[in-house]
């Protein structure tokens, strides 16, 4: 090898795993390339996080009842259906694919799971009438997917045509019943009621344990093979991260008067966990991101590009079922409106503002969280300042802008950097 | 080197519609041994490694591997008898890293359905390593980071990996500056030495003439000629792919001719 080519090839690579080049990284190289790699417009969760803060502080030096136990509470059961739909939308957004049906199909779930409680003698266990909604999500999914993937139609406007024929779905189920209560105390529990004190401390510091269990674990397998680890203080660092965030959740939460942490709050973690190990630990994960990232790549590697995509559809389906069973929850019922107004842009906003791409191959399972958390505070700390609809509306807009130029925008930077 | 050529081709014929693309074309390559595929722009070498690759079904003619004959249906097929092919383009994912894109659609998995990243990370650095690939510094960074060069390091180690006993590299040298094709170059010649057979298709007959063994000539979608490297000159074969119409190297002056 000549000195040129030796220079010519040893560009450092920034990234998130810049660290990885030296097998004796400390957490100043780490930092060094995280620095890197934001230049060069890999942006991770930073952007979103710095946004949350702001958030908070802007509306808590408005209205102090923003941060107050009970009002955090509130948001915890309204970030929920948001983010759990915008969990699966995740996944479509990974092929750099769109759905526009999940708001409607998450309306289907509600409804579903709603009239198969109603106490009129025939009504079915909670856990049925669950499945149900789920599967019947999962089936629309599962269609939507087929007729993208084997007519070729777009899947903008497959599901396009699902956004009016679901919503179609939901007025013929309800038809002139107008509302229907839910009085079933296990799928209404699901966002209304809590978690014992002792119980929250128990699950989160359980999962912080476990959490640094699987982190410890992979740390001395990596060694064992001979292979270079993250730096310890980063990984230390993380947990305790981890560790404070959750303490602060369960204590603020516990604090609230005749309330305490939503099961909803466990289920919205239990969620993020199995899914990250499914786009980050599964065959099929990898699959997702080699699809978003290059079809034609994707295909000769012998990946089944159509089953991929069905999947996902169905997955995002599933998901959104299950974010309308949770909103139904709040509510305790459902009515002619199931699935509509917000929930579809928000929940398509939530994956985007955490910062999952549009254009397909990078995201997270975690940005749909994140971004869910923002809408809602936004959502929320508006109407504590008594604003209209209206501003919401445009406030939201101006976020999810934001956040769609962020993605824009880094994508530009990955071009000029050679990083595309 | 053997003597039986792992790959033989003979008769191969194949049209689309009108176009015919391939009429009759023997060619074959040996264990241990650089082929390299030449012919003009549209002269059927993309086609005849498609072919190859299972991704054309052949019209007429037979192939045989390591002296059976075969039938290849599918990019499957080609796999499982050991063809690897490594594409110009199109063959990496920008958004997933090396070890990633080197194991895509074969990942290594263990118990509870998880993929095994500790021993695809090992393999992956592993046969890196025992390739000579050496500027490649992290095997963990997105693929779209790395040089036009190491992006194709990355796509021949991908293709030696799986066992293969036949690579094929269609114009690997393409789109690379000169320092970057030294390198591919150097890594072509090495698979040849470990005793791979080895198919190159190349437009620069100075790439050729340094690490190829021997030389077949498609014009028109006719094999027109086998020639050895040491036996003829860069002259030689640029007539046998004009069809002597031109008759001097492109490129090079007289004097240096
Ligand atoms: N899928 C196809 N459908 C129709 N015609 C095709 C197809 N693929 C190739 N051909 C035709 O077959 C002929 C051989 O093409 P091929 O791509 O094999 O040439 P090549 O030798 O690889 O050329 P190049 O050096 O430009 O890559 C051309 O006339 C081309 O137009
Ligand atoms: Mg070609």
């Amino acid at each position: 090898m000549t000195d040129t080519a030796d220079r010519e090839e040893s560009v450092v690579p920034a990234g998130t795993d810049a660290a990885l080049l030296e097998p004796d990284a400390t957490l100043g190289t780490y930092a060094r390339g995280r620095i890197e790699a934001l230049k060069t417009g890999d942006l991770g969760s930073l952007p979103i996080i710095i946004g949350i803060i702001a958030i908070a502080i802007y509306f808590q030096a408005r209205n102090s009842q923003f941060l107050s136990a009970g009002n955090f509470v509130n948001l915890i059961a309204q970030t929920a259906p948001y983010a759990v739909i915008g969990m699966g939308v995740v996944f479509v957004l990974l092929l750099g694919e769109i759905d526009l049906s999940i708001g409607y199909v998450s309306g289907v779930g509600g409804v579903i799971t709603a009239l198969l409680l109603v106490p009129d003698g025939n009504q079915v266990s909670p856990a049925v009438a669950i499945a149900a909604a789920l599967g019947a999500g999962a089936i629309i999914g599962v269609v939507q997917g087929l007729l993208f993937t084997k007519i070729g139609i777009p899947s903008f406007v497959v599901t396009l045509a699902g956004l009016l024929g679901w919503n179609g779905v939901v007025l013929l189920l309800i038809g002139d019943r107008g509302t229907v209560a839910i009085q079933d105390p296990f799928v209404n529990g699901i966002a209304n009621d809590y978690l014992s004190s002792g119980a929250a401390w128990l699950s989160v510091e359980g999962a912080v344990l476990i959490y640094a269990a699987l982190q410890y674990l992979a740390v001395r397998n990596r060694a064992k093979a001979g292979l270079p680890n993250l730096p310890t203080s980063l990984i230390l660092l993380r947990i305790g991260v981890l560790a404070g965030v959750g303490a602060i959740v369960v204590a603020v939460a516990n604090s609230a008067l005749n309330r305490g942490l939503p099961y909803v709050f466990l289920l919205l973690i239990a969620l993020m966990l199995i899914l990250t190990f499914v786009t980050d630990r599964t065959r099929f994960g990898r699959h997702v991101y080699a699809v978003g990232g290059s079809i034609e790549a994707a295909r000769r590697a012998g990946i089944r590009v159509d089953g991929v995509r069905v999947a996902v559809f169905g997955i995002a389906g599933t998901m959104a079922a299950l974010g309308g069973i949770i909103l139904a929850s709040r509510l305790s019922s459902v009515d002619t409106n199931a699935g509509g107004g917000t929930i579809l842009l928000y929940s398509i906003a939530a994956p985007v503002i955490g910062g999952t791409s549009l254009f397909g191959g990078r995201g997270t399972i975690r940005s749909a969280l994140l971004g869910a958390v923002v809408i809602a505070s936004i959502d929320n700390g508006l109407g504590l300042l008594n604003t209209t609809a209206g501003t919401k509306y445009i406030v939201t807009a101006l976020v999810l802008l934001a956040a769609v130029s962020v993605d824009s925008l880094s994508r530009k930077g990955r071009v000029a950097s050679g990083r595309a | 080197m053997s003597q039986e050529p792992l790959l033989e081709l003979k008769g191969v014929t194949k049209t689309f519609g009108a176009v015919n693309a391939l009429t009759e074309v023997d060619f074959s390559v040996r264990e241990g041994e650089v082929m390299a595929l030449v012919g003009d722009n549209g002269a059927g070498k993309s086609t005849l490694i498609k072919s190859i690759a299972g991704i054309h079904p052949i019209d007429a003619g037979t192939i045989a591997f390591a002296g059976t004959r075969v039938n290849i249906h599918g990019p499957k097929d080609a796999a499982k008898l050991g063809i690897e092919v490594v594409y110009q383009d199109l063959a990496l994912c920008d958004n997933l890293d090396v070890v990633q894109n080197m194991y895509l659609g074969r990942e290594a998995m263990s118990s509870f359905r998880r993929l095994d990243e500790t021993t695809m990370e090992r393999t992956a650095r592993e046969t890196l390593a025992s390739l000579a690939v050496t500027t490649i510094r992290s095997v963990r960074q997105p693929v779209a980071a790395l040089s036009g060069g190491q992006r194709q390091s990355v796509a021949v180690a991908k293709a030696v990996m799986w066992n293969s006993k036949l690579v094929i590299l269609d114009e690997p040298t393409a789109a690379l500056g000169v320092a970057q094709t030294r390198q591919v170059l150097d890594l072509v010649k090495r698979l040849g030495q470990t005793g791979l057979a080895v198919v190159l298709i190349s437009h620069n007959l100075h790439d050729i003439f340094e690490v190829a063994d021997r030389i077949t000539v498609l014009r028109l979608g006719r094999s027109v000629a086998e020639v050895s490297r040491k036996g003829s000159t860069q002259q030689e074969v640029v007539q046998l792919i004009t069809a002597g119409s031109i008759a001097s190297v492109p490129g090079q002056t007289e004097a240096t001719a």
